[in-house]
Parts: C-alpha cells; sequence; structure tokens
C-alpha cells in the first residue's frame, strides 16, 4: 500500500522536490476520496486545505440566486485546487463540488504555512509550484471574462 | 464529386453572385444557424475557403464553408448573426435563394499536414471553419499522426455541430476536448479557458502542425501556447477575419499590411503574420 508520500512523489506537483522536502511536506498531506456531489470546500467556509487532485474532477461554483450554481472552472487528474489558504484571512471564495469519483491529496493548510514560514526554501520550493498554475488560471480568467466568443464570426 | 453535377464554368464577373437556393436550415444555437445550399454546377472548394453570400436587399458578406469538401454538390455555411446581412440570413428558410460568390482564398494545409500530428483549436463559430478540415482528416485518417480537437464556446447551450461532437467523442484516434466558460450543474466537461487544455492532448510539438479559428485574442493566446509546447511558428496555421467586400484582392477593404486576408487567406502562416497582430492599426 502506498503512503502519502509515495502518493504525492507522483503528483506533477511534487516533480523536481527532493525527498527531503517532500517528506516534510507529505507530514502536512493525507489521502481523501470524494464521491460525484461532495463538496470539498463551501464559499465563506474556511480554506484550511488545499488538494492535489490525482484522478478525478472538481467544479468551481458560485451560487447565483434564482438562477442555480454556475462552474467556472473544473480542476482535474494532476492539478491543484485552491488558493484561499494561502492569504488572510484563509476563507474560501468559492465551492468546490466533486463531479465524478475524485481522489486527491489533501493538505492542511495551516501545517504547511507553518513548514514555510520554518524554513523559507521550503517556502520557495512551494511557491515556484503555486505561482504558475495561479498566473495560467489568472490569464484565464480574464480570457473568459473578455467574453470573446461572442464577438466572433466565420 | 457526384457524376451528376457538372463542373461550374469560370464566372464572367467575378463580382456578380449567382442565385442559388437554400435546401436546409438547422438552428444550432440561439445566435447560430447553419444552412446548406444547393448550386446548378459541381463547386469544389478546400477546406477553410470561404464564400461571399448575399442576402438580398442587405448585403453580401464572407462565409467560411462549413461542409465537407468532398461534396460540393451541397455548400454548407454555419453562421453566427451579429449584423444585419446575417441577421437576415438567419432568417431564410429552405426554398429561399441567397446570392453566391466563391470559393475564395486560401484553406487549410491539409496535405502539408501529412504525416504529422495535427491539432485544430475552434473558438466559438471558428469551429465552423475548422470543420472541413476535420471531415479531411477523418477521411484520410490514415495519412496523419495523431489528430486533437480542442472547441471552446461560452455555455454549453452555445455549442455547435453537437450531434457531431458527440460522434467524434467515440471515434477512436481522435482526440477531442471541449471547453465552455461557464456551465450548470448538469454540465461535466471542461469548464475554463480553451488554451490550457493543449496539455491534455497527446501529440508530438516536433512533428506536429496546429489550425487555430476564432477571435483574434484567442488566436495570439493560442499560437504562443503552441510555441510554448514546443511547436514551430511556422507550423502554426491561423485564419484571419476582416473585413472583406470583393473577396478578390481588388477593393482593399482587407488589406492586412502587405497581405489581402481574402486571397492571401484567410488561413495564414502564423510566422507570416505574428509581427502584423501587434499592430493595432491594422
Amino acid at each position: 500500500m502506498k503512503d502519502i508520500a509515495d502518493l504525492l512523489r507522483h503528483h506533477p506537483f511534487a516533480e523536481g522536490l527532493d525527498e527531503e522536502t517532500l517528506a516534510l511536506v507529505a507530514g502536512c498531506a493525507k489521502n481523501v476520496v470524494l464521491q460525484p456531489g461532495d463538496y470539498l470546500h463551501r464559499e465563506g467556509a474556511a480554506a484550511d486545505s488545499f488538494y492535489l487532485v490525482r484522478h478525478g474532477a472538481v467544479a468551481l461554483e458560485t451560487f447565483v440566486p434564482g438562477r442555480g450554481a454556475f462552474t467556472f472552472l473544473t480542476v482535474k487528474s494532476g492539478e491543484i485546487l485552491g488558493a484561499d489558504w494561502l492569504i488572510p484571512p484563509y476563507r474560501s471564495s468559492f465551492d468546490a463540488r466533486a463531479i465524478e469519483l475524485t481522489r486527491a491529496i489533501a493538505f492542511d493548510g495551516k501545517c504547511l504555512r507553518g513548514k514555510c514560514g520554518a524554513d523559507p526554501r521550503v517556502g520557495y520550493e512551494m511557491m515556484k509550484r503555486f505561482i504558475p498554475p495561479l498566473v495560467k488560471r489568472l490569464q484565464s480568467a480574464r480570457m473568459q471574462a473578455l467574453g470573446m466568443y461572442d464577438a466572433a464570426n466565420a | 464529386m457526384p457524376q451528376t453535377l457538372k463542373a461550374c464554368a469560370p464566372p464572367p464577373y467575378p463580382m456578380a453572385p449567382t442565385m442559388t437556393p437554400v435546401t436546409r436550415f438547422i438552428r444550432e444555437s440561439a445566435e447560430v444557424f447553419t444552412f446548406d445550399l444547393a448550386p446548378e454546377c459541381a463547386t469544389p472548394f478546400a477546406p477553410g475557403q470561404f464564400n461571399m453570400l448575399y442576402a438580398f436587399g442587405v448585403g453580401e458578406i464572407p462565409i467560411s464553408i462549413s461542409g465537407d469538401s468532398q461534396s460540393p454538390e451541397r455548400l454548407t455555411h454555419t453562421i453566427r448573426a451579429v449584423g444585419p446581412v446575417s441577421a437576415a440570413l438567419g432568417r431564410l428558410k429552405a426554398g429561399d435563394q441567397v446570392g453566391l460568390r466563391g470559393p475564395f482564398g486560401v484553406g487549410w494545409p491539409v496535405e502539408e499536414a501529412k504525416g504529422f500530428d495535427v491539432l485544430l483549436i475552434g473558438g466559438g463559430i471558428g469551429l465552423a471553419p475548422l470543420r472541413p478540415a476535420i471531415y479531411w482528416l477523418l477521411r484520410h485518417r490514415a495519412a496523419y499522426g495523431r489528430v486533437g480537437v480542442l472547441y471552446g464556446a461560452r455555455t454549453p447551450e452555445d455549442l455547435i455541430f453537437g450531434a457531431e461532437l458527440e460522434e467524434w467523442r467515440r471515434t477512436p484516434d481522435l482526440q477531442l476536448r471541449v471547453a465552455v466558460e461557464r456551465a450548470g450543474p448538469d454540465w461535466t466537461g471542461d469548464v475554463g479557458y480553451v488554451t490550457p487544455l493543449l496539455s491534455k492532448l497527446r501529440f508530438d510539438p516536433a512533428d506536429a502542425i496546429a489550425m487555430i479559428c476564432g477571435p483574434e485574442v484567442m488566436i495570439r493566446a493560442t499560437a504562443l501556447a503552441l510555441e510554448d509546447a514546443g511547436v514551430a511558428d511556422s507550423r502554426i496555421f491561423v485564419s484571419m477575419e476582416r473585413n472583406m467586400k470583393c473577396a478578390i484582392g481588388h477593393c482593399g477593404h482587407c488589406q492586412f499590411g502587405p497581405l489581402f486576408i481574402c486571397k492571401d487567406g484567410p488561413v495564414h502562416r502564423y510566422d507570416r503574420v505574428r509581427s502584423l497582430l501587434a499592430y493595432r492599426e491594422l
């Protein structure tokens, strides 16, 4: 049976991470399994975790009264989920709901923040892995906000 | 090409449209529709070429052909109603007539792509000009490496060619990923921008050719993402859109630096237009 460090080692997030750092951050992690419809976090709730999706898919949603829930991003295998644990007041901005059977590595945000604060080298390793996907998602969100598909014709 | 239809003679007056009947009209989404035209004579076209369609009393616009180039007896066009002419075309029904000129322009490099992995990336109505290339690739599947199609749309309700998307999803040796910008809880596909889905396709960047059609802002972002993935800019092809009027390079309305979109394009090699795309004045 694989332990959490083994699971982490096989996720793209950990690519290039040295064994010492991997073992250190694995101490903040646990394996989780979510059924379709399970929520990983709800809007406004404490953002005390982030996730590395191993298999499956999670929808990030916001609820619009009278119109229902809208999904604006899906996070799938090999991707990371959750950024609100990084910045005070550590509050989830959106709902995150599994839309298929999902297996993920869940990190305790407070635990990891503590280890990053205690050892800036670990913090830098984590930052190098968080910033690229976050920036790419910001770029994508800007494109989505432009509503560019509305204007084009063929 | 069907044997029953004779080949068209060269038109005596290139600006004179031919009256052509609509034989089928399909509503794809709230704003997008597809219709077939039945020309009197065979009108061979290459995937990626366009026709000029004239709505009588309203005006004429360029519309890419969205049908199968192996069936030139039926000219299929898919149109988003965004202006007076496209809205007038959207009110047509089977049996009505439109004015037809074409086909015009340079299409997708489907011959040049033989032996390569091929990526086709469409945004919004941009899937329509790519569809003839998809038909071509599927018909000549053995001549190509891996084939991947990425399609981005606003919402699930805005997706066009829904039945074919399902068919393509089930087609062996065709990778299809569809992303919408927002969706209700029933949608279990990808939600987000289309470009990040490139990482989900299997292809060899050193031996890949990419074809992109969509809004220009999407074309620029996608071309850069392809380059980041290792695809040479000379192997990226983009379908451009400008204000085309004559379609034969005479009027200058669609001039794009030293190029005319109508006769040098609409499909251009990205390395030949990338510097021009940076000029807002063009």
